[in-house]
């Protein structure tokens, strides 16, 4: 590779005698050798402080607090209490149920929305009059913001509303609507719908990305012996987007475990704690009641728990290889 | 046989459709009801009236909108935001990329790799610790000619920008956009007698027209969206970004045509921009995908 060398200084190019050269080279050499370490890591620096102080920091820091009493605001210096904070946490049902309440959540919304999200992909795959207008109409409440989309549903899951006047007019009033966010049963499927609703534009384009990386020439083989479309989808789209699904899964799962803003605005982790969520939990105590320590503790489990699911997706795609 | 498929074709056209108008009914219905009074958005309900503009329209939610909230201090504010930490972040994590990826710098493989390390980390795992950390952090303030110096970054305009400039994910785009840009291009411009910094400046960021917009779409559309953490950081008003606004204008018990107003006031320019740029957007996150 040439690149590791140095480039030549321009006089070394000219023509004559050759004697001298070594003699400045090594200098000059040294010179901009050393030039290229202080404007580099000059370079560097920036990015790197700030990511020392904003991610590494904090991430030290939360591990570190999770162990302590240290409150937001607080005249008392911060005293090492060993696990207490966990020993409270995992006797703590509301905990659990906020741990129950993602994994419900999670349980639904990965098949479904990844499903969903494939068939749109699959839709507008193929070139055809108005793919365009399609892909931007599907993707539309991915760009609208989870706090719009959680008081906008709000509105529409009213008891008057909406989705009730919607049920009622397609079922010639067959099904009676419910007060969905107001109902311990219907209330944690009512966010389930519309979290759903708004993301599965983000991952159908992911979905898409996989797609259009399976060689063309694929289906022209299948289709010249005679491959219906299923078994086109079977044995030539579904092997080829082997490393986009496990991609697509855990970015899902990640996702749903961190579920906040809906909860947030929509319901406040009730009614009877059936849509309280462990960052809800985390940033109630944190933020509400400014428990630090206990906060961090409640978001240590949750990093452990997405460092879990990433070594899973890992294990289960090294083993297919 | 060609009806068959001239079947299946009409077929799938009626099932884009049907998911089109999934999609779309929430946002048309907002967009509709921003415009009509409380009473005719009831009333129309029950009807395919609920998504047409029609009746007793008028822009009354929005001047109300801005009659009762300082509506336009949070519309300043989120694009203040949002616009610096996009521009600020565009400079430093193509700079950082830039050195890591074109420059014999020593020790740069950590350095990368430590950076790479921070994805795994989400952000709500941060917030709380986060909080904490900026809370004790020095606030510098120039009051006249003689320096303050006062304690923690809460409720101010920094705290909601500066810990979302440096980005590990913008990072690792830049690296690998630069590194698909042929290393002669600098060899030729240091025999000119070129400086780093003038090469980053000159031929290398020019060239990276693609990895900007990706960037910059990646980095205004959770500034724009942020929720989490203004709602921790900022308790002033004249503070407050637009997703924290409509939040507390809802709160005001205020009617629903109101609200409807205030969400399309904020949703309408992110709507535009993505309609704009649309193959930007789409091409940015569907390389966001790559990290997990």
């Amino acid at each position: 590779m040439t690149t590791t060398q140095l480039p030549t200084p321009r006089h070394a190019a000219a023509p004559g005698p050759v004697a001298p050269v070594p003699s400045v080279t090594p200098r000059r050499r040294r010179a901009g050798y050393l030039r290229e370490q202080v404007s580099g890591w000059g370079m560097i620096a920036p990015a790197a402080v700030l990511l020392l102080a904003f991610v590494f920091l904090p991430a030290i820091l939360g591990f570190g607090l999770a162990f302590t009493n240290a409150r937001l605001i607080s005249p008392r210096p911060v005293e090492f209490v060993g696990t207490d904070n966990f020993a409270r946490l995992f006797t703590d049902p509301t905990f659990w149920r906020a741990l129950l309440n993602v994994s419900y959540f999670a349980v639904v919304v990965v098949p479904v929305q990844s499903c969903l999200a494939l068939a749109m992909a699959l839709l507008i795959n193929k070139k055809f009059r108005g793919v365009n207008f399609f892909r931007t109409i599907y993707f539309l409440p991915v760009v609208t913001s989870m706090v719009v989309v959680s008081l906008l549903w709000l509105f529409m899951y009213r008891k008057d509303g909406l989705i009730n006047e919607i049920l009622s007019a397609v079922s010639f009033g067959l099904i009676p609507g419910a007060d969905w966010l107001n109902d311990p049963a219907t209330a944690m499927p009512a966010i389930i719908a519309l979290s759903i609703w708004q993301a599965a534009g983000f991952h159908m384009i992911i979905w898409l990305a996989g797609l259009q990386s399976i060689s063309g020439e694929l289906y022209e083989a299948a289709q010249l012996d005679g491959a219906s479309r299923w078994h086109q989808f079977r044995y030539v789209t579904w092997p080829g987007l082997k490393h986009t699904r496990s991609l697509v899964l855990v970015t899902i799962t990640i996702q749903a475990l961190g579920l906040f803003d809906q909860v947030s605005v929509m319901t406040q982790g009730g009614p009877l704690d059936s849509t309280t969520t462990i960052i809800y939990e985390a940033v109630r105590s944190g933020f509400k009641q400014q428990e630090t320590s206990y906060a961090s503790a409640i978001s240590l489990v949750f990093f452990v728990l997405v460092l879990l699911i990433s070594a899973v997706q890992r294990y289960l795609t090294r083993e297919k290889d | 046989m060609k009806n068959a498929i001239r079947l299946s074709s009409a077929g799938a056209m009626a099932v884009r459709i049907l998911f089109a108008a999934v999609a779309a009914f929430p946002i048309v219905f907002m967009l509709v009801s921003s415009l009509k009074p409380d009473q005719q958005i009831f009333g129309d309900m029950s009807s395919v009236a609920a998504f047409l503009p029609i009746g007793n329209i008028s822009l009354d939610n929005y001047t109300a909108v801005f009659d009762r909230v300082p509506a336009a201090r949070f519309l300043i504010n989120s694009v203040g935001v949002s616009a610096v930490t996009v521009v600020l972040g565009i400079f430093v994590n193509s700079l950082c990329a830039f050195a890591l990826s074109r420059m014999q710098v020593r020790g740069k493989k950590v350095v990368f790799t430590a950076i790479l390390a921070t994805l795994i980390v989400p952000f709500q795992t941060l917030a709380l610790p986060l909080v904490w950390w900026v809370n004790q952090l020095p606030y510098f303030e120039l009051n006249g000619f003689s320096l303050e110096i006062s304690k923690g970054w809460l409720d101010t305009y920094q705290v909601q920008i500066i810990p979302f400039i440096a980005n590990a994910f913008s990072i690792y785009l830049y690296h690998q956009y630069f590194e698909s840009i042929p290393k002669e291009l600098d060899e030729a411009a240091r025999i000119d007698g070129a400086g780093w910094f003038k090469i980053y400046r000159q031929v290398v960021m020019p060239l990276a027209g693609p990895a900007t917009a990706t960037v910059a779409i990646l980095t205004f559309l959770p500034a724009w969206n942020s929720y989490l953490w203004p709602l921790m950081v900022v308790q002033s008003e004249e503070l407050r970004p637009v997703m924290i606004g409509i939040q507390y204008f809802f709160q005001l018990n205020v009617s629903w045509g109101e609200v409807m107003a205030y969400a399309s006031l904020i949703t309408v320019p992110v709507v535009v921009l993505f309609i704009a740029f649309q193959r930007s957007f789409i091409n940015s996150i569907a390389s966001s995908g790559v990290k997990g």
